[in-house]
């Protein structure tokens, strides 16, 4: 009896000890995990604000007016007499809307094609049997290494013999192939099931029905994808519409940024320049607020940015 | 092929069958090129033959614009871009530009995604604004880049406010001195670049197997070597796939450029190989096709080197696990 309950006792304070000291641990451990955590915060915080700052000063910048802008050899980081005008001013000094309605066709009409052709030729690889097909395949993979760059030099020279300069069409057709999304739903339509494509065939469908009615709609999360991954690029594009366009008629909103830029405004008035950057890229910000998810995904799945 | 191949069973047995098969087999041979026949003439037309015309061009000397004729061919081209000073200045502002921001972006990529996977709250408003210089027009936001930067008669600009702050003296950083106007270009790609990286990190953080790391902690693991043994070789794969995408883009940048020091870049010394092409191709000293042409596949073999290279010695690194 006595024996057992010294035994107890010493137990007990081995415990209690060990207790104490994991106490200690935790505490240290916990101060340890809390010190990484606002690190961690302040770290994330602060390339958060460095990613803002440009959009807040542009907008702050253009709510300027040009004389309280212009007398501020300090930038005040804040205004307290907000005003639109040059809003207004971007709108009637230079053509911004003109510039805004070239790329949304250009945009549209560019994204539409490319997704014909990207379904047909997804399409024929993924389902159809042809002779060919796989040297085809192998073509078309070895031409995703070609970068733009290469082919621009003769797609000038070409869009120009052809009389194609600064028109719609010079501007739309090189820009519609990629051969990237080609690829990219191909694999998409393979996973669709075989069993799907003959049942459909003993029902008698066409397969360009089959295509419309039952591929096409099975992938359309990686449809959508390619079709936001393309608008944005198309809004964004820059290099071709400005070697292809010399009329200011048919300017793109880059285009447009850099003649603005270069020309417009009397150079000097930088709030008037901003309120035209805030309406160039609000679009993209909310379309990308809207489909959050949907673009994200997609990017990670088949965008890069160089 | 497969009408080939059943020839010898079929051929004396029913002929009619055959010929009703072979004729559907045509048919449908037909559809398949039917159905890739857009795309054949989008890429034959304007990036297959421009390949070929771009390999053609480079060896034409004294391409005429113009008239369409030329002396002879050779190397000449070639000879002349590369003796180009502006070429040469091109090409050492994208190797500084190549070398400065890949590793910069690439590593402050990774350090905000494994930060980024470490939180629970906030994590996908954070997500959100890191992701927002994707959707950006470049040539716009350049501009504000401009002007936080640019140092002018009436203004010392944003950054040099706060560069007084610390007492270092007010930098012209658009029209001043060399260095500086590198250092904004990087800043400005690396801002540019961050989103995609971040992104494509952090979803290969997630995926990484929660076992492993479990595991590691039941051994009691320290953070940093968790980090360093675990994490890291399960992400190399994605790390390559950054860092060759990475120098394929810095490479090739452009309008990051433009959209800081204008359209002449040459003047301002900050020109980058493309914007050579380009300047050759058009412009005020453009009309040049041919030199455009072997500056541009100058570029595509360096780009296609580096690629090389860097995935032999990834190849040695990488961890290319289940």
């Amino acid at each position: 009896m006595e024996i057992s309950e010294e035994k107890e006792q010493h137990y007990m304070e081995q415990h209690k000890n060990t207790g104490d000291e994991f106490k200690k641990i935790e505490r240290s451990d916990r101060l340890r995990r809390k010190v990484l955590k606002t690190f961690t915060y302040a770290g994330l915080t602060f390339w958060a604000l460095v990613v803002l700052f440009p959009f807040y000063w542009m907008v702050l910048t253009s709510v300027k007016s040009y004389s309280s802008y212009n007398s501020e050899y300090i930038p005040k980081l804040f205004t307290l007499s907000p005003t639109l005008q040059n809003y207004k001013e971007a709108f009637t000094a230079v053509p911004l809307a003109g510039y805004f309605l070239n790329t949304v066709i250009f945009a549209v009409v560019t994204t539409m094609l490319m997704l014909i052709v990207t379904v047909l030729a997804a399409f024929a690889f993924a389902r159809l049997n042809f002779p060919g097909k796989h040297l085809a395949f192998t073509l078309l993979l070895s031409l995703m290494m070609i970068p733009n760059e290469l082919v621009v030099i003769t797609n000038y020279v070409t869009i120009t013999n052809l009389g194609l300069r600064s028109t719609f069409t010079g501007l739309i057709l090189p820009s519609v192939s990629s051969v990237f999304y080609i690829y990219l739903l191909k694999e998409n339509f393979e996973q669709v099931p075989d069993q799907l494509y003959y049942a459909a065939k003993v029902d008698g469908t066409s397969d360009l029905k089959y295509l419309r009615k039952v591929l096409v709609p099975i992938c359309r999360p990686t449809i959508v994808t390619i079709t936001i991954l393309k608008a944005i690029e198309c809004w964004n594009s820059y290099v071709w519409p400005r070697l292809i366009t010399d009329d200011e008629k048919y300017f793109l909103v880059s285009n447009g940024i850099q003649e603005i830029r270069e020309n417009g405004f009397g150079r000097e008035n930088i709030p008037a320049m901003m309120a035209a950057v805030v309406v160039i890229s609000v679009p993209l910000i909310v379309l990308f607020l809207l489909f959050r998810k949907v673009i994200m995904e997609g990017v990670s799945r088949g965008g890069t940015k160089g | 092929m497969n009408s080939s191949a059943p020839d010898g069973a079929a051929v004396s047995c029913e002929p009619r069958v055959r010929a009703d098969k072979e004729l559907k087999m045509d048919k449908k041979e037909m559809k398949g090129w039917l159905y890739l026949l857009p795309a054949i003439l989008f890429l034959g037309f304007f990036m297959v033959y421009p390949l070929i015309d771009v390999l053609v061009y480079s060896f034409e000397e004294g391409y005429n614009f113009a008239s369409q004729t030329y002396y002879g061919t050779g190397l000449y081209n070639y000879s002349y871009v590369l003796h180009d000073p502006y070429f040469l200045q091109a090409l050492k502002n994208t190797f500084i530009l190549v070398i400065v921001t890949v590793p910069l972006s690439t590593a402050a990529a990774l350090l905000i995604s494994a930060g980024l996977s470490s939180i629970k709250p906030l994590r996908s408003l954070y997500q959100t604004i890191y992701f927002l210089p994707y959707v950006t027009n470049t040539l716009a936001v350049g501009l504000v880049f401009m002007i936080l930067f640019r140092r002018t008669p009436y203004t010392d600009g944003f950054v040099n406010l706060i560069l007084g702050w610390f007492g270092a003296g007010p930098v012209d950083f658009i029209d001043g001195p060399y260095p500086a106007k590198m250092f904004v270009l990087c800043l400005y790609t690396i801002w540019v670049v961050m989103p995609f990286k971040i992104l494509i990190l952090t979803s290969a953080l997630a995926s990484v197997n929660q076992e492993y790391y479990n595991a590691a902690k039941v051994d009691g693991t320290s953070k940093f070597r968790i980090f360093m043994r675990i994490t890291l070789p399960m992400i190399s794969p994605t790390l390559v796939y950054l860092i060759i995408t990475g120098f394929i883009g810095a490479f090739k940048a452009y309008s990051d450029a433009v959209a800081l020091f204008g359209t002449n870049l040459n003047t301002a010394e900050m020109n980058t190989i493309v914007g050579y092409v380009y300047d050759m191709l058009y412009g005020s000293s453009g009309g040049y096709p041919s030199y455009a042409s072997a500056a541009a596949i100058l570029l595509f073999v360096i780009v296609l080197t580096i690629t090389c290279i860097n995935l032999m010695v990834s190849g040695k690194h990488v961890h290319y696990g289940s």
